[in-house]
This record gives C-alpha cells, sequence and structure tokens, in this order.
C-alpha cells in the first residue's frame, strides 16, 4: 500500500549545517499495516513522515502509494490517498469554523469542491453519528466552534475528520505528545479504534513506549536516519518497554564503538 | 442624510468586497483604491460609447476581477509579501485607469444610466430609492453568504482560518486567494461603477483611501454586531457601510472641512481597532455581543483582533 525506497533527505546541504535526516531509507507497508515508529530526537522520524505526507521532497528515492508513484506531487495533491493528524490539537482544525464544517470540508477530501452546499442535513445525521462514537458529548454542538474545544476533544475530532473520509494512509505524528496524559490514552484508544473500524494502513510516530507497543502491529526504531530496528507483530506482541531501552542501548553503544575506533 | 444612506449601501457592495479578503481570507488588499476606479472607469466609457448600462456595468465586474486575479497571481506565484502585491496592482492600475479613461475625468450627463430611472422619477434622496439600494446590497449580502456555507467557500474561509489544515485535506491554497482576491475585487469593481453613475462621473482620484473606508466598514460593523457567525459577520458590514458615511455627513453638516475627511477616515479606523482593546469599552461590546447572540442562540467567541 505504501513503499518508500532508497529515501534520502539532508537539510541545509552544502552548508556547514548540513544535517543528513534520512540515509536512503525504505519501508513497505501492507494494507491494513498498523506501523509504530520510535527513535530519539533528531532519529529522522518526523522528517519521513513529512515526505510521506509530501511536506518535504526527499533528495534521493521515492514514495508510492497504492502503486502510484506520488514523489513529485504536492501536500494538497497527496491529501487524496494520504489523512494526516498532527502533534499541535490547533493544528487539524480551523478554529473559527462550526464542528459540522470543519467536518463538511474533512469529508470532502481530495475531491473538487463545487458550489453546492457544504453542510446538509443528511451529512449532518451522519455527522451526529460518527461523533457518537468519540464519546465526547460533540454531537450536540456541531454549530459551536472549534476553538472552543478542549485539546482533547479537538484531537479526537482531528482524528475523526482524518480518517472518515477513507484514506488509503493514515500519518499520525505525535498526535497525543501535546495532551495530558488521561486525555492522551482517550486519543490512543479512539486511535486503536478508529484504524480498526476502517482497516486503515497507518504510520505513527510516538515518543511514548508503552504506546509503540499497545497500538498496531508492527514496529519500526530509528536512529540517525536509518531504521535499526524492525519488529513483525509477533515479535512485537513478546517486546516490553525494558526490551525496547535495551535496544536503544545497543544502537547507541554501537555508535560509541564506531567513534572510539575512529 | 438620506443621500448619505444611499451611499452607504451601494458603497456596502465594495465593503462586501473587502470583508472577503480582510476577514474570510485574512489578506489585506491595497488593489481596492484601484480596482475601484477601473471599475468606473470601464462602466463610463461603456456608457459613453453607447453600450448599455447593464452590459458596461458588467465589464466593470470583470476589470476589477482582472485586477484581482493580478494581486493574487504576484502574491501566490511571485511569492511577494501581500500588501506589496496590491500597492504593486494599485500604482499600475492608475496608468491603466487613465489609459480606460483618456484623461483624468469622463463626465456622464446627458448619458442614459442604471440611475437614471430612478432619477427621473425623484428618487434619489428618498425612501424609495434607499430601498433600491437596500435591496440592491441584499442581494450581494446574500450571494456572499450562500457562496461561504457552500463546499467552495468553506475551503476558501479554512484558507484563511487554518490554511495547513485545509491543504492537509487536498485545498490548494493559492487557488484559493487567486479566486477570492478576485470576487473581491470585482464586487469593488462594480461598487466604482455604480459609485460613477450615481454622481455622473468616473474620475481617476475616486478610489484613493478607499480601502481605509472598506476597512472602516468592516470593522466598524462587525464592532456593534459581532462576527459569531458569517450570516451576523456580513450583514454587519453592510450596517457599517451605511453608519460610516453618516458619520461622515454629520461630520460635515457639523462643519468640518472636506479636505480634512481622509484624515477623518483614518483616524476613525485607527479608534475602532485601538478602542476595543480597552478593557471598559471591551465590556461594552461584550454586552452588545451577547444580546445579539441571545437572540441568534449562538456561542461568542471572538476571532483575535488584527
Amino acid at each position: 500500500m505504501l513503499t518508500v525506497s532508497g529515501v534520502s533527505m539532508t537539510f541545509f546541504p552544502g552548508t556547514v549545517n548540513a544535517r543528513p535526516a534520512l540515509r536512503d531509507v525504505s519501508l513497505h507497508l501492507d494494507p491494513g499495516e498498523f506501523v509504530t515508529v520510535i527513535g530519539s530526537n533528531g532519529a529522522g522520524k518526523s522528517t519521513l513522515l513529512n515526505v510521506v505526507a509530501g511536506t518535504y521532497r526527499p533528495d534521493a528515492g521515492t514514495v508510492t502509494v497504492d502503486g502510484r508513484d506520488v514523489t513529485r506531487l504536492s501536500d494538497h495533491q497527496r491529501a487524496r490517498y494520504i489523512g494526516r493528524v498532527f502533534q499541535n490539537p490547533a493544528a487539524g482544525t480551523a478554529p473559527h469554523m462550526s464542528i459540522e464544517e470543519n467536518l463538511a470540508m474533512a469529508l470532502e477530501r481530495g475531491r473538487r469542491r463545487g458550489l453546492r452546499l457544504g453542510v446538509t442535513h443528511a451529512k449532518r445525521e451522519r455527522f451526529r453519528r460518527e461523533l457518537l462514537a468519540l464519546e465526547q458529548g460533540l454531537e450536540n454542538r456541531l454549530g459551536d466552534w472549534v476553538g472552543l474545544l478542549s485539546g482533547g476533544q479537538r484531537q479526537a475530532l482531528s482524528l475523526l475528520m482524518a480518517t472518515f473520509s477513507e484514506p488509503k494512509i493514515l500519518l499520525l505524528d505525535e498526535h497525543t505528545a501535546a495532551l495530558d496524559p488521561q486525555r492522551a490514552a482517550l486519543v490512543t484508544r479512539l486511535t486503536g479504534e478508529i484504524v480498526d473500524r476502517f482497516g486503515l494502513t497507518t504510520l505513527m510516530v510516538t515518543h511514548n513506549m508503552d504506546q509503540a507497543l499497545r497500538l498496531g502491529n508492527r514496529l519500526i526504531m530509528m536512529h540517525e536516519g536509518r531504521i535499526v530496528l524492525d519488529l513483525d507483530a509477533e515479535a512485537k506482541s513478546k517486546m516490553t518497554v525494558k526490551g525496547l531501552l535495551a535496544e536503544f542501548e545497543k544502537v547507541k553503544g554501537a555508535e560509541l564503538d564506531d567513534s572510539l575506533l575512529q | 442624510m438620506m443621500i448619505a444612506v444611499e451611499l452607504g449601501l451601494i458603497y456596502a457592495v465594495m465593503a462586501l468586497g473587502v470583508y472577503l479578503t480582510f476577514r474570510i481570507l485574512d489578506f489585506a488588499d491595497l488593489t481596492v483604491d484601484g480596482s475601484f476606479t477601473t471599475g468606473a472607469a470601464i462602466a463610463a466609457v461603456g456608457i459613453t460609447n453607447g453600450l448599455p448600462p447593464a452590459l458596461a456595468t458588467s465589464l466593470a465586474i470583470l476589470g476589477g476581477m482582472g485586477a484581482g486575479l493580478i494581486t493574487g497571481l504576484l502574491h501566490t506565484r511571485g511569492r511577494i509579501n501581500g500588501l506589496l502585491a496590491g500597492i504593486l496592482t494599485q500604482i499600475g492600475l492608475y496608468s491603466i485607469n487613465l489609459r480606460i479613461m483618456g484623461g483624468a475625468n469622463v463626465p456622464l450627463l446627458r448619458e442614459r444610466t442604471l440611475i437614471t430611472p430612478l432619477r427621473e422619477n425623484g428618487f434619489i434622496g428618498t425612501w424609495a430609492s434607499a430601498g433600491i439600494f437596500l435591496a440592491l446590497a441584499l442581494v450581494v449580502l446574500a450571494l456572499i453568504v450562500w457562496f461561504l456555507h457552500t463546499d467552495l467557500g468553506l475551503a476558501m474561509r479554512a484558507t484563511g482560518d487554518n490554511p495547513d489544515m485545509i491543504r492537509s485535506f487536498g485545498v490548494n491554497t493559492d487557488h484559493q486567494k487567486v479566486l477570492g482576491l478576485s470576487l473581491s475585487n470585482g464586487l469593488v469593481g462594480l461598487c466604482g461603477a455604480l459609485i460613477a453613475q450615481f454622481q455622473g462621473f468616473a474620475d481617476i482620484g475616486m478610489g484613493i483611501g478607499l480601502i481605509v473606508a472598506g476597512l472602516a466598514s468592516v470593522i466598524i460593523g462587525q464592532a456593534v454586531l459581532g462576527r459569531s457567525r458569517i450570516v451576523i459577520a456580513a450583514s454587519a458590514v453592510v450596517l457599517g457601510s451605511v453608519m460610516y458615511r453618516v458619520v461622515i455627513q454629520l461630520a460635515l453638516e457639523g462643519g468640518l472641512n472636506p479636505n480634512d475627511m481622509k484624515l477623518v477616515s483614518a483616524t476613525l479606523v485607527v479608534l475602532a481597532l485601538v478602542l476595543p482593546q480597552w478593557k471598559g469599552f471591551a465590556r461594552m461590546g461584550g454586552f452588545m455581543r451577547r444580546r445579539i447572540s441571545a437572540l441568534t442562540d449562538t456561542a461568542v467567541v471572538e476571532k483575535e483582533e488584527v
């Protein structure tokens, strides 16, 4: 469903600040696969997500979605295939528009927008049903501005907006990191439910190892712009947070050894 | 005073255009000063050359849209700062407007215009013509409110509210800006055409400082009515335009020198922008808006002031 092959990307190339963010990364996701991505700061996790989303264009390599090469498409052109939830709860919704208007815009993902009324009676009924599943009481607040909602509610809404038009790929960029633990747990639970329900092929970046183990059916660890660990569903189910930390140490240790050798 | 109300209602068409860019797209578009005169020039020259007034007025709308298109392309394709893109178009239009008119002034005396029937029936300056101009303003208002609730209109609103978000749903925000600027300046061109016919001439200087009048209408109107919903926000613009013209008229009747009017306009806008930031005033405004929102049963939320 999603294939990243031989992708490299360097920030500020040709300057003293040149920083390679991705080094020849290749990754393939089968339909319905839910991959969690962990790694320390600067490992290249978010860059990988941005390259898939089209925010960044890689220096080398290709991105293919459902057999279609999208490497040269800009982010809004790829949006037809790719749903996205950002870390900042404010990023995924329009604050001065109502809940139903936000949902109506999301429903038209990637389609040509014309002069038909955005919110119709039929759509409103559907929105009510979808919002009911979020258990946030939003189904009775369809006309309220989204800016009035709490961070957790906004992120739950963003998640619904990114997914209910059933994109081919779902990208989650540390989407619970800015929430308090209780809200984060709620959004994590909703994420699992929604991805299951729509069978979405998902790539999720997180800092939270516990979350990375609980969600999804595959786990990759990145370090210094490379994928250094790739656990399938079985290996992942046996893995623990302690085990992951040990893996981290191993990677870092190897790096230290390298530098000692030089 | 009736004349001031009539003018306010005609200028409301322009103010609604300014509302589209300034509030919806969050774009301060200075093209307005030029595209207004462009509309007036096209209509005046068209009418003096024997075109039916309605056709000449329609051409004026297209002229205004063209001006907005240029500003939009300068900003999106040329990556020029929005304010500067508007100023560049405005300055360029000055020469173009002179070319269209063939001089600094085109009189429309003795020509049949859209306003002639009103004048012949003695409606000008009475409730009858105010009613007709009110109907015109309400038609434009209704069209804008409807548009802003369509799929396309929602995308345009989101472009001004959260561009990253709407891009992630597949909307090209550059296209939305170009479209919004074109529509806005089309309305401004229409307004220019109507004003030229109303006052009986087009003049190269008639657009100078007009953006300030437009902003004043948007800000004054919305300071009174608020903008919790599109219907209210857009209606407020029409109200603001009438209030602005009436205030100017009162100032003139109070003995102010007409030459000082631009300074008065600028001061009005500054006051309308600064006063709501003061606490006492904010409480007063909040009271007004709560009354309004109690009537319409919606939540009261305010965008950060500019």
